[in-house]
This record gives C-alpha cells, sequence and structure tokens, in this order.
C-alpha cells in the first residue's frame, strides 16, 4: 500500500466511525431507555404510627424471621436487618439538644436506606454490593469476601458481620430463603425476593400500625410520593451527600 | 541375576499389591448409584446436558437471579423457578443418595450448603 492509498483507507475508516457513532446517537440507545420506566423503591416511617404500640417488634421478627437473621444475644455479634435505636444516635447530626432530650426515651426504626449515592457501593472492591436501577442496594453472598470496606463506609451502621457460624444461631430455619455463612457482611435487601413476586416487604405488611409505607419515587400518583409532597419528613445525616431513601414522617 | 529378577518381581508385587486388592473386592468397577428422584418427569435440561454442565447452568442461574434480577428460567422442559433449595432439590429431595453421591465418588466439594438450606434437614414451614 502507498501512502496515497494508506491516507484514502484511513479517511474512509474515520468516516465510517463518525457515521456510526451519529446513528446511535440520533437513533439512539437513550430513548430505548426512557420508554421503559424504572421504578425508585423508597420507604416512609411515621414516627407517630410506629411509637403507638409499646414495644411492638412486628416488623423486625417478621424480616429476621423470613431472612434466617441469627440472633446471638449479644451486642458484639448482632446481624441487624432492621433494628431499633435510640434517637439521639440516629439523628444526632440533625437536631438540637432540646429535641433529644424531648426524644430521649424514642427508639427509632432503622433499616438500609438504599442510599441513592451508597458509600458501601464504591469501596467494595469485589463489586460484590452494587446499586440496581431500581434503587435497591443489592448484596451478593457470593462474591463478598468479608473485608468488611463496606461496614466501615457505611454511615448507618447498616452492615453487619458473621463473626461466627449463624446456623445454630437461627430460631426457626425459614426454607425459602438461604442462611449467611461465617465470614460474609449482610443487609437488609429491600424484601427484593418479594417485591419482584409483586409482594409489599415483610416488615411493611407485618405493621399493624402502617407506619411503614413501601413504593416507587418515580410514580408521582403512589402513597409514599404523596405522602413526602405533603407531610414534613427528615432523612438520615442528608450532609453527608448519600440521598437515602429511607424518610421518616412527622 | 536371579537375584535382581525376584527382588524386582517381589517389589513390583509390593507396589501393585492395591490395585490387585481393589479388582479382587470389585472396587475398581464400583460406580455409585443414584437415586433418580420420586415424582417423575424431566430434569431441567436433558440429563446428558445436567450430567455434564450443571455446575455452570447452576452458576448462571447464580447470576442471573441474584445480579440481573431474573427469576425465572425458560428450557425446552418447561419453565423453572430459579431456586437451588426450592427447584433442584424439591426434585432431587434425596441430595444425600443422589448430588452427594456423585460429589463424594469424584471428590467434588461444593460449598453451596454452608447457606443454601437442604430439604431433608430443614423441614418446609
Ligand atoms: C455465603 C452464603 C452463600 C453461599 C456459600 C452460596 N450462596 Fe447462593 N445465595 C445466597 C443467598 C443469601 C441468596 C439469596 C440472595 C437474595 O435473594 O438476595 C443466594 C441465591 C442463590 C441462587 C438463586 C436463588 C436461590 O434461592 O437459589 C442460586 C441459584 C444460588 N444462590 C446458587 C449457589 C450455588 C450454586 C452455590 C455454591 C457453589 C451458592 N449459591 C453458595 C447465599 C449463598
Ligand atoms: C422436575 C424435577 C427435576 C428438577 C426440578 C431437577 N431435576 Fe435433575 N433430574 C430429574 C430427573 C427425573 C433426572 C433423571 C434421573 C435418571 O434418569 O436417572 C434428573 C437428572 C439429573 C442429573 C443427572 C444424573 C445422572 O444420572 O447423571 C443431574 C446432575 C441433575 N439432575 C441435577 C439437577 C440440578 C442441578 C437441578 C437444578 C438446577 C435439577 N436437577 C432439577 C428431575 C429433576
Ligand atoms: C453424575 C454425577 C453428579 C451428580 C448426580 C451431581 N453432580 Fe454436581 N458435580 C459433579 C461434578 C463431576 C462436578 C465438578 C465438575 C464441574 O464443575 O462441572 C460437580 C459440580 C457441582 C457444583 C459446582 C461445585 C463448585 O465448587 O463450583 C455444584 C453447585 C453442584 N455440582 C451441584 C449439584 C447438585 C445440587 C446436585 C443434585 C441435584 C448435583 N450436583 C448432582 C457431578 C455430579
Amino acid at each position: 500500500m502507498n501512502r496515497r492509498d494508506f491516507l484514502k483507507f484511513t479517511g474512509i475508516l474515520a468516516i465510517g466511525v463518525a457515521a456510526h457513532q451519529a446513528i446511535n446517537m440520533l437513533s439512539g440507545s437513550d430513548a430505548r431507555q426512557s420508554q421503559k420506566k424504572r421504578e425508585k423503591w423508597a420507604m416512609a416511617i411515621s414516627f407517630s404510627a410506629c411509637v403507638k404500640k409499646e414495644g411492638c417488634k412486628a416488623c423486625i421478627d417478621a424480616c429476621h424471621f423470613i431472612h434466617n437473621v441469627p440472633e446471638f444475644g449479644n451486642p458484639k455479634d448482632e446481624i441487624k436487618w432492621i433494628w431499633q435505636s435510640p434517637f439521639e444516635t440516629v439523628f444526632g447530626d440533625e437536631t438540637n439538644v432540646f429535641t433529644k432530650s424531648m426524644l430521649k426515651n424514642l427508639s427509632v426504626l432503622c433499616l438500609c436506606n438504599h442510599c441513592e449515592n451508597p458509600p458501601c457501593v464504591r469501596v467494595c472492591p469485589t463489586k460484590a454490593t452494587w446499586i440496581r436501577k431500581d434503587g435497591i442496594v443489592m448484596m451478593d453472598y457470593h462474591r463478598c469476601i468479608g473485608c468488611r470496606y463496606c461496614m466501615a463506609a457505611c454511615p448507618y451502621d447498616a452492615r453487619s458481620f458473621n463473626w461466627r457460624e449463624p446456623e445454630p444461631f437461627i430460631k426457626e430455619i425459614n426454607r425459602d430463603f438461604p442462611r449467611r455463612s461465617k465470614g460474609v457482611v449482610e443487609k437488609c435487601n429491600f424484601c427484593e425476593e418479594r417485591i419482584s413476586q409483586g409482594f409489599l416487604p415483610a416488615c411493611v405488611e407485618a405493621c399493624t400500625e402502617r407506619a411503614l409505607i413501601f413504593g416507587d419515587l418515580n410514580d408521582s400518583d403512589s402513597e409514599i410520593s404523596r405522602l413526602l409532597r405533603t407531610r414534613f419528613s427528615i432523612q438520615r445525616k442528608p450532609h453527608l451527600g448519600t440521598d437515602p431513601k429511607v424518610f421518616y414522617l412527622f | 541375576m536371579i537375584k535382581i529378577l525376584i527382588s524386582l518381581i517381589l517389589f513390583l508385587m509390593v507396589v501393585f499389591l492395591p490395585v490387585g486388592y481393589n479388582v479382587y473386592t470389585g472396587k475398581t468397577a464400583y460406580i455409585p448409584v443414584l437415586q433418580p428422584p420420586e415424582q417423575r418427569g424431566e430434569c431441567v435440561e436433558n440429563v446428558m446436558f445436567m450430567r455434564k454442565k450443571h455446575s455452570l447452568l447452576l452458576e448462571k442461574w447464580r447470576d442471573a437471579y441474584v445480579r440481573d434480577g431474573i427469576k425465572r428460567y425458560v428450557s425446552i422442559n418447561g419453565i423453572y423457578k430459579i431456586s437451588l433449595t426450592g427447584t433442584c432439590l424439591e426434585c432431587h429431595s434425596n441430595k444425600t443418595q443422589f448430588c452427594d453421591r456423585c460429589h463424594d465418588y469424584l471428590g467434588v466439594k461444593p460449598r453451596c450448603w454452608s447457606c443454601h438450606n437442604i430439604p431433608e434437614k430443614v423441614a418446609k414451614k
């Protein structure tokens, strides 16, 4: 090939590549994506409804049963998907001394916030945790190597590590959901296995006071969208920029 | 010379003693007897495919289920719920006489059961 042929050849090649990109841009994959609108799952927790029943743990029991969460009976080894914490610990940064002392005895229900910008996902070296298109922060237990970076990164203490073999400490094993083993990190999965079958998350279903509202933020007619538009709500540690999808309603 | 030959034969006899023993007791011809599932019906894919590639199929199931959110598997034999416990072991409910027999024989040790439930051990609720 002489110089002239070479220049002709590369010129044609360049035009080809440019045309390909132009066609892609115009007829585009973007259009295809926007056609199929995704859900964006979120949850709202109503303080006033949640405190109605003294000492109620229906949601925690339901979740921990269906997901085979062990109970070690000591806080050091504790595995939690959904749990209660004192108001001060949960909203320490967002409130002042007066609110804190007023709400001293309030326990707040906590679970994984399924952040829009999840720090745990950023640090996971094996991509064992990632954010799905519908906003759920998933765990792939098959890939977890137990490095616990995600636990260090999570500002909400939503992840627990299996220091011990959990099986003997599961009160009653639910056959339909796998257990976990020693050496992996685990957390709430927003009941993705139930949502995919069209059920509500187990905690939401178990709550008799309707304190937990679950739904789709991308659907402006959903109950949760309407509630968040009309009632005062807060997120945990919003200043960190993680953008939690668990909202607390007043 | 004769000494060397005799000792060589003795040596070889000792070396091959275990092989001879196994041939004599019939262990070389041993093939594990697998107990087919009680409920008749076909496997997820045809038997030859399953025998060779079930580990790859399960890997595909795992990634499809967990990472891509696909909960059903369509094969020529029908539509199956993707679940190790709920599908494979629902039919092959006698895991010890089926999966384990073959795995033990071949020295395969899947680590799945430290998390996935075995119907023989965990009663259905
Ligand atoms: C550390 C625990 C753990 C180990 C070990 C493990 N799994 Fe899983 N596996 C899970 C969990 C938990 C889920 C459910 C994930 C979810 O729904 O969020 C799951 C889901 C699956 C699923 C889809 C749903 C189901 O219920 O079966 C398949 C298939 C699967 N695993 C295959 C395997 C195979 C094959 C192995 C062994 C090579 C294995 N897993 C080892 C924890 C584990
Ligand atoms: C609808 C019931 C059914 C389901 C579900 C099922 N199997 Fe089977 N499987 C069978 C039957 C029947 C055979 C044939 C047994 C025979 O002829 O010896 C078989 C054969 C096999 C074989 C070959 C055994 C051999 O003789 O070499 C393997 C391996 C196997 N199954 C694994 C699996 C795995 C892994 C799954 C889950 C992905 C599964 N099966 C799901 C019914 C089922
Ligand atoms: C006919 C013999 C045979 C039977 C029956 C059989 N397996 Fe296997 N299995 C193998 C062999 C051989 C391997 C290893 C080679 C490979 O990975 O393909 C294997 C590998 C596996 C693996 C991957 C192991 C790993 O560490 O990655 C899984 C999971 C598995 N089998 C599950 C099952 C289940 C569940 C059943 C019963 C429903 C079953 N097998 C029945 C022969 C068998």
